[in-house]
């Protein structure tokens, strides 16, 4: 007696291991196109994974919900690996520890330059309030985003996506850019890459060096600090002007 | 490796969950993940250095990094009516506020850094 495809069909999108498995396989192939394009930074493979997820589950008719049941396992690992960065970072804190005053002056401006011009941009377009301050936080990672949005009047899962799209932005545009203006120094470029792009950032200035990678890990955890005091303090002042 | 794997990932998430707990604690606006990198850091100072399999497995887990946020980026469908309705607003907003942020981050670093002495070596250059 063999089962039909819809028994089958039934079993599989009620399980979480097909979900878990397309979420690392949607991957594989993203990373696959990215070393084949010889790292184009357009085939960023978290980009192509996303694609692919959305296509699959938007065809099949799979609700995020369900979805998520299967893929939480790999969203766990967010908080090992977070605690991970401990290790670049010692690996090269005595590079980073003579950049002291640097760090904290880059830190202040770059923070604030974040949530500013994310803010300014989104309502001079036309936004309505409750997306200018879903998207105020984006620069920081991910549970400190969606924290900051709550807290200002933005819909937290609105700014994980907007946050996830920040960091693959950082990624695709940020060594080239940064390459561009004269940053070459790799203190400097993963400084840049974690505070604009946190994690998705770091992952990149990973892949440039480990100095890069430690600075980089660096950036993230100070700009989550940094975006947590300053976010809501600018969109306090910025709402004034924007909607007296 | 045989029973190490368990051994640094009971390390990492002991981190997170002492991390977890004290923002709680505290009432911190950091997120646990970030004070268990702290604390990470801290063990690793009076340890003096980074043991061998612990670096084996924190390497292997952070080259995959981008892969463990693709579950939250998926959510992306969760949205699409709301970024539909402002899809201008936000892919400007989101690649002009990138590009400005990297550019003054990098630029204030590389001139604070030439103000200070003994820095701006060329390290690590792409």
């Amino acid at each position: 007696m063999i089962a039909s495809p819809q028994e089958i069909w039934v079993y599989l999108a009620a399980s979480p291991l097909l979900n878990l498995t397309m979420t690392l396989a949607a991957y594989l192939v993203g990373d696959y196109l990215f070393r084949k394009s010889g790292h184009m930074a357009i085939f960023n493979p978290v980009l192509i994974a996303i694609v692919i997820l959305v296509s699959i589950l938007l065809a099949t008719g799979t609700s995020y919900q369900t979805y998520f049941e299967g893929a939480q396992f790999v969203h766990f690992l967010l908080g090992p690996a977070t605690v991970a960065l401990a290790i670049p970072l010692y690996r090269q804190f005595d590079r980073v520890r003579h950049s002291g005053p640097a760090i904290l002056i880059s830190l202040l401006v770059g923070s604030a330059t974040a949530v500013v011009s994310a803010t300014v941009i989104t309502w001079l377009l036309g936004a309505p309030q409750v997306v200018v301050a879903s998207i105020a936080p984006k620069s920081a990672t991910t549970p400190i985003a969606m924290g900051i949005s709550e807290q200002i009047g933005g819909l937290p899962s609105l700014t994980a996506v907007l946050v996830i799209l920040t960091g693959i932005t950082g990624a695709v545009v940020g060594t080239s850019l940064l390459g561009r203006l004269g940053v070459r120094e790799a203190s400097a470029q993963g400084f840049a890459l974690g505070l604009a792009s946190h994690g998705i950032g770091t992952a990149r200035a990973l892949q440039v060096s480990e100095l890069a990678g430690a600075f980089s890990a660096l950036a993230m955890g100070l700009n989550g600090l940094a975006t947590s005091l300053l976010a809501p303090l600018l969109l306090n002042l910025l709402g004034r002007w924007f909607w007296p | 490796m045989n029973n190490r794997i368990v051994l640094i990932f009971t390390i990492l998430l002991s981190c997170q969950l002492v991390g977890e707990v004290m923002t709680r604690l505290l009432r911190l606006s950091v997120p646990g993940p970030v004070v268990g990198m702290v604390i990470l850091f801290c063990g690793l100072v009076v340890r003096g250095h980074v043991p061998h399999d612990v670096g084996v497995v924190a390497d292997g887990l952070l080259q995959n990094l981008s892969l463990l946020f693709v579950p939250a980026g998926v959510g992306v469908m969760l949205h699409a009516r709301l970024l539909a309705d402002h899809w201008l607003a936000l892919s400007v907003a989101l690649v002009l506020s990138a590009m400005i942020t990297l550019a003054m981050t990098g630029l204030v670093m590389t001139w604070t850094a030439r103000l200070m002495p003994g820095q701006g070596e060329k390290a690590g250059v792409e």
